[in-house]
C-alpha cells in the first residue's frame, strides 16, 4: 500500500561535510504522507544533521532534496516552514517571557491592518489546545510553565502552522507516560490528516506503538530502513550500535548499610510538602514521579540549591539543614544536575576543562608553584577513561560533542573528589542506548563499591530497573516506597494516580 | 499543579486580608516603583510645603519630558537584551549639528525662518541616525557587545561634537525655534509635553499592537527562538538601536530649543538616568520584559526625586550619590522580587 503512494519527502544521496567531519555520507531517506517514520541512531550518528537539512537550518553539501517530487532548496527555517516543513527541536524555540498564545503565533500574528489582533490570537490558541485535548492557560508566560507544558506548546506551534511534514526531535524526553499518551494521540491525528511525521527518539518501546518505519543511521551512514512490524528492539539496537547489547540494565549487587548516610526529615520547600528520605551506602535509591511532582526539588532543597521552609537534613547524623552546596560537596555529596547545558557544563570550555573543574579542590594538584597543570591533566585523563570518554574528545569544546559524550564528561565531574553519596538527577536524559549502558555500568560500579546512589528519573523503566528501593513522588509527597518484587509498573503508576485522585 | 499553589496563596490573601499580604501582592505584581513613588511623595511633601503644589508638579511633568523620551528609546534597547550608553551623545550631537546648521543656513536664507529650522532639524536627526546606524551595525551585524559598542560610540560622538564647536555653545538660533519648541503652547499644552505624549502613544502602540513590538519582545526573550520563528533578528536589533537614537535625538531638539543654543554638555547623566528609569520601572536587564506605561512613570519618578531634592536644597553632588544608590537599590529589590516569584511557583 505504502509503496504505491507518492513520497512527500525524498532525500537522495545526501552528504553534509563540516570542517574535519563528514556528518552525513550518501544517506537516502523517504517519507510518505500519513506515515510516522522514526530516525534512530546513537548521538552523533547524523540524525540531527539530516533533520536540520530538511528543516532549512543549513543546506546539504551534495545530494538532492525533493518535496512532493519537486527538487527544492530551503533558504531558511522560515522558508521551509512556509513550504510546509515544521520542526520541533530538542531545544525549545519558545520565548519564555511571552505568553503561550503569542509564542504560537510568533512571526505569523493575525492582523487587522497594521495592528495585531490579540483577541483572535488568544481565541484561536484556545481552540487549538482544545482540539489537541490539552488544558493550558494561553495567557500564561511560557517561562512559568512546566517542561511538559512547554513541550506541548512547542508541538501546538508546529501543528498550528499546518505543516505537511512534522519533525519531532525527542518529543517524549521530558514527558511523563500520561503526557506521552496525549502526544501520541496528537501524532495519530496528524497522521490521519495525511501529515508525514519524522520522529526521533531513543525509546525503542515507543516504536511499536507509534511508528510505521524506522531508518537507522550510524556514523553518518545509512544502515537501513525497516518496517516496525518486521523487526524487534534487539535487531534495531544491533543495527544502531553495530553490535548486540545483551542487557541495557545491569544487575547491581545490594549491600545496604542499615545506618543511613543522609536522611531528610519532614522537609518542606517550594513544591515539597513534608518528605522523609533515607539514603544508605551500598544501595541504589530510585526516585520516580511525574514532572513537577517534587522529586527533583526535594533533593535540590536538601542539597542547598533551593530554600528550605522547614524540616531537617542530617549527614552522618549531624544537622546540615540549609548548609550551602559547597559544604555538601566538601563532605562527599555529589549532585548531577538534570539540565547539563544550563547547570552542568561550561559549554565553551573543553571536556577536559570541565572535568578539571571537578578537581579544583583536590590537594594533590597544588604544588609549591601553584596549580600543576600536569598533575591536573593526569587526573582528568584517568577520569576520562573511567567514564569511557574517547581521549580525542578531551580537548574538544564540549558544546561540539554529542549529548552522550557531554553526559559522560558531566559524570566525570563526579569522580573529581572522594564522594560517598551520588545524586543523579535524570542521568540519561537525551542520551543514546550505547551511552546509557555505559552510564548504568558506572552507576553499578559506584553502588557496588559501597557508595550511596540516588537515581531521580522521569524514565520509569530506568528508575525501576536500577533501583533496589524505589520511592514515588506525587504533588510534593512520597506516595509509595517499594522494594524487591513490589517494584512493578502497576504499583508505581497507581502511586502516581492515587494522589492525583485525592488532589482533584 | 502550579495553578493550585497559586490559588492557595490567593485564598489566604482573601481570608486573612492582612495589609501585609496585600502589600506583598502589589509588590509581586507591580514591582518596586509604586512603593518608591509613595515614599518619595511622603518625604518631600513633609520636608517642604512647596513640593506638593499643582505648580511644582506641573513643572516636574514638563521637566520629565526629555527623560521620558530618552527612556522610551532605552527601554526598547533594554528589551532586546542590550543597552545604549550613547543616548547622551545622540542628544549632544543633535544639539550641536542642528544649531550649527541653523546658524549657517540662516545666513543663506534670512527670510525663510521655517525652512532654516526644518533644515536644522533634518541635520540633527540625520546625525543621530548615524549614531543609531553605527550602534545597530556593530551590535546586530558584527555581534559586538552592546556595552562596548555604545560606550565607544559615546566617546566618538562626544569628541566630534566638541571638535565642531571647540566646546563653545552655539548661540544666535532663530527666535521662532526656541519660541515654539522650547516655550510654545498648542491648545494650552506646552509643545514639549505634547511631543512626549505623542511619542508615548506611538511607542505604546508599537510595543503592544504592532508586529515590530512583538519581534522586539521575542528577540530579547530568546533570540534563538525568535530566529527559528522566522524573525529577522539582526534587523530587529538594528532597528531598535536606530529608534532609540532617534528618540534621544528628539529630546536633543527640545532641549536645544529650551536653552536656545547648541551645547556640548546637554547629554550629561541622561544615559544613567534613562537606564535607572527603566530598571526602576521593571524593565528586565536580561531582556524580554518591560512596559511603556511603567517606563513613563519611572522617568517621571526620577525627575520627581531630583525636583524634590532641589526643593529640599540638597546639593547637586549629593544628588548624584543618592541617584546612583537609588538605582542599585532598585536592582537589588528587583532581584528579591524575582526570587519571591520563583518561590511562589
Amino acid at each position: 500500500m505504502q509503496s504505491a503512494q507518492k513520497p512527500l519527502v525524498e532525500m537522495t544521496q545526501i552528504c553534509r561535510v563540516f570542517p574535519g567531519v563528514i556528518a552525513l555520507d550518501k544517506v537516502n531517506f523517504e517519507l510518505l504522507p500519513g506515515e510516522v517514520h522514526v530516525l534512530f541512531g546513537e548521538n552523533g550518528a547524523g540524525k540531527s544533521t539530516l533533520i536540520s537539512i530538511l528543516s532549512g537550518v543549513f543546506p546539504q553539501t551534495s545530494g538532492s532534496l525533493r518535496l512532493d517530487g519537486e527538487e527544492i532548496a530551503f533558504a531558511s527555517v522560515a522558508d521551509a516552514k512556509s513550504k510546509g516543513v515544521s520542526a520541533v527541536f530538542q531545544e525549545f524555540s519558545l520565548v519564555p517571557t511571552l505568553s503561550v498564545a503569542k509564542n504560537i503565533f510568533l512571526g505569523a500574528e493575525p492582523m487587522i491592518g497594521p495592528f495585531i489582533d490579540r483577541r483572535r490570537m488568544e481565541r484561536e490558541a484556545k481552540d487549538l489546545f482544545r482540539t489537541l485535548g490539552f488544558d493550558i492557560d494561553v495567557r500564561a508566560a511560557v517561562g512559568s510553565l512546566s517542561r511538559a507544558e512547554q513541550q506541548m506548546t512547542e508541538i501546538a506551534k508546529a501543528v498550528h502552522s499546518n505543516a505537511r511534514v512534522l519533525i519531532l526531535d525527542e518529543p517524549t524526553a521530558s514527558l511523563t507516560e500520561r503526557e506521552t499518551e496525549t502526544l501520541f494521540r496528537i501524532v495519530k491525528d496528524a497522521q490521519a490528516r495525511g501529515v508525514g511525521i519524522i520522529y526521533i527518539s531513543h525509546r525503542i518501546q515507543e516504536f511499536s506503538v507509534i511508528a510505521d518505519r524506522v531508518t537507522v543511521l550510524r556514523d553518518g551512514k545509512l544502515i537501513g530502513t525497516v518496517k516496525v512490524a518486521d523487526t524487534t528492539p534487539e535487531k534495531l539496537v544491533e543495527m544502531m550500535t553495530g553490535r548486540a547489547i545483551g542487557q541495557i540494565y545491569p544487575t547491581i549487587e545490594r549491600a545496604a548499610d542499615p545506618q543511613p548516610l543522609l536522611s531528610i526529615r519532614d522537609l518542606h520547600a517550594a513544591g515539597v510538602e513534608g518528605v522523609n528520605i533515607e539514603i544508605r551506602a551500598g544501595e541504589v535509591l530510585g526516585v520516580a514521579g511525574l514532572v513537577g511532582s517534587g522529586k527533583s526539588r526535594s533533593f535540590r532543597a536538601a542539597f542547598g540549591l533551593a530554600p528550605i521552609h522547614s524540616g531537617e537534613v542530617r549527614l552522618d547524623d549531624q544537622d546540615v539543614t540549609g548548609a550551602p552546596t559547597r559544604t555538601f560537596l566538601a563532605r562527599g555529596v555529589f549532585y548531577l544536575p538534570p539540565d547539563r547545558k544550563n547547570e552542568g557544563l561550561i559549554l565553551n570550555a573543553t571536556a577536559r576543562n570541565n572535568i578539571n573543574l571537578g578537581l579544583l579542590f583536590r590537594p594533590e594538584i597544588i604544588t609549591a608553584t601553584g596549580v600543576s597543570v600536569r598533575r591536573q591533566n593526569a587526573l582528568s585523563t584517568a577520569i576520562g577513561r573511567e567514564v569511557d570518554l574517547t581521549d580525542a574528545y578531551m580537548e574538544r569544546p564540549i558544546a561540539n560533542l554529542s549529548g552522550g559524550n557531554q553526559q559522560k564528561a558531566l559524570f566525570g565531574k563526579g569522580f573529581g573528589r572522594d564522594y560517598r553519596i551520588y545524586i543523579f538527577d535524570e542521568p540519561t536524559v537525551g542520551v543514546d542506548v550505547g551511552t546509557r549502558a555505559a552510564l548504568y555500568r558506572l552507576i553499578k560500579n559506584l553502588a557496588e563499591a559501597g557508595k550511596a546512589v540516588v537515581v531521580i528519573s522521569s524514565d520509569l523503566p530506568e528508575a525501576m530497573n536500577l533501583a533496589h528501593r524505589l520511592i514515588v513522588f506525587s504533588s510534593g509527597r512520597i506516595t509509595a516506597e517499594l522494594s524487591g518484587d513490589a517494584v512493578t509498573e502497576a504499583n508505581v503508576l497507581s502511586a502516581f494516580f492515587r494522589t492525583e485522585g485525592e488532589a482533584a | 499543579m502550579t495553578g493550585s499553589v497559586e490559588t492557595t496563596t490567593e485564598n489566604q490573601a482573601v481570608a486573612g486580608f492582612s495589609p501585609l499580604v496585600l502589600l506583598k501582592q502589589v509588590f509581586l505584581r507591580a514591582g518596586v516603583l509604586p512603593f518608591f513613588l509613595i515614599i518619595a511623595l511622603l518625604i518631600f511633601s513633609i520636608a517642604s510645603p512647596q513640593f506638593l503644589t499643582v505648580q511644582n508638579l506641573t513643572n516636574v511633568a514638563r521637566q520629565s519630558v526629555y527623560l521620558v523620551l530618552v527612556s522610551l528609546g532605552q527601554m526598547l534597547v533594554l528589551i532586546t537584551g542590550g543597552f545604549d550608553l550613547s543616548v547622551g551623545t545622540a542628544i549632544v550631537l543633535t544639539s550641536v549639528v542642528s544649531a550649527s546648521t541653523m546658524v549657517a543656513t540662516a545666513a543663506m536664507f534670512p527670510d525663510a525662518v521655517w525652512l532654516v529650522i526644518a533644515l536644522g532639524l533634518t541635520a540633527g536627526f540625520l546625525s543621530a541616525l548615524v549614531i543609531g546606524l553605527v550602534n545597530g551595525v556593530g551590535v546586530s551585524f558584527f555581534g559586538v557587545s552592546p556595552f562596548i559598542m555604545t560606550l565607544g560610540v559615546q566617546s566618538v560622538g562626544a569628541g566630534i561634537a566638541l571638535f565642531i564647536t571647540g566646546g563653545v555653545p552655539i548661540g544666535n538660533l532663530p527666535f521662532e525655534f526656541g519660541d515654539f519648541f522650547g516655550f510654545g503652547r498648542v491648545f494650552g499644552v506646552p509643545v514639549p509635553v505634547l511631543v512626549a505624549l505623542v511619542a508615548i502613544l506611538v511607542m505604546w502602540i508599537v510595543m503592544n499592537r504592532l508586529r515590530f513590538g512583538a519581534k522586539v519582545y521575542a528577540v530579547g526573550g530568546n533570540i534563538k527562538a525568535a530566529h527559528l520563528s522566522g524573525i529577522h533578528t539582526a534587523r530587529t536589533l538594528f532597528l531598535a538601536y536606530i529608534v532609540c537614537s532617534l528618540l534621544a535625538s528628539l529630546a536633543g531638539v527640545l532641549l536645544t530649543a529650551r536653552v536656545e543654543s547648541g551645547e556640548t554638555n546637554l547629554g550629561g547623566t541622561i544615559g544613567l538616568e534613562s537606564i535607572a528609569a527603566c530598571v526602576i520601572a521593571g524593565v528586565s536587564l536580561r531582556g524580554g520584559i518591560g512596559r511603556v506605561e511603567n517606563v513613563v512613570l519611572g522617568a517621571f519618578f526620577i525627575v520627581l526625586v531630583q525636583n524634590g531634592m532641589n526643593v529640599m536644597q540638597i546639593g547637586s553632588y549629593m544628588q548624584m550619590v543618592l541617584l546612583g544608590s537609588l538605582l542599585i537599590l532598585a536592582v537589588i529589590i528587583d532581584q528579591l522580587r524575582y526570587r519571591m516569584l520563583l518561590v511562589r511557583r
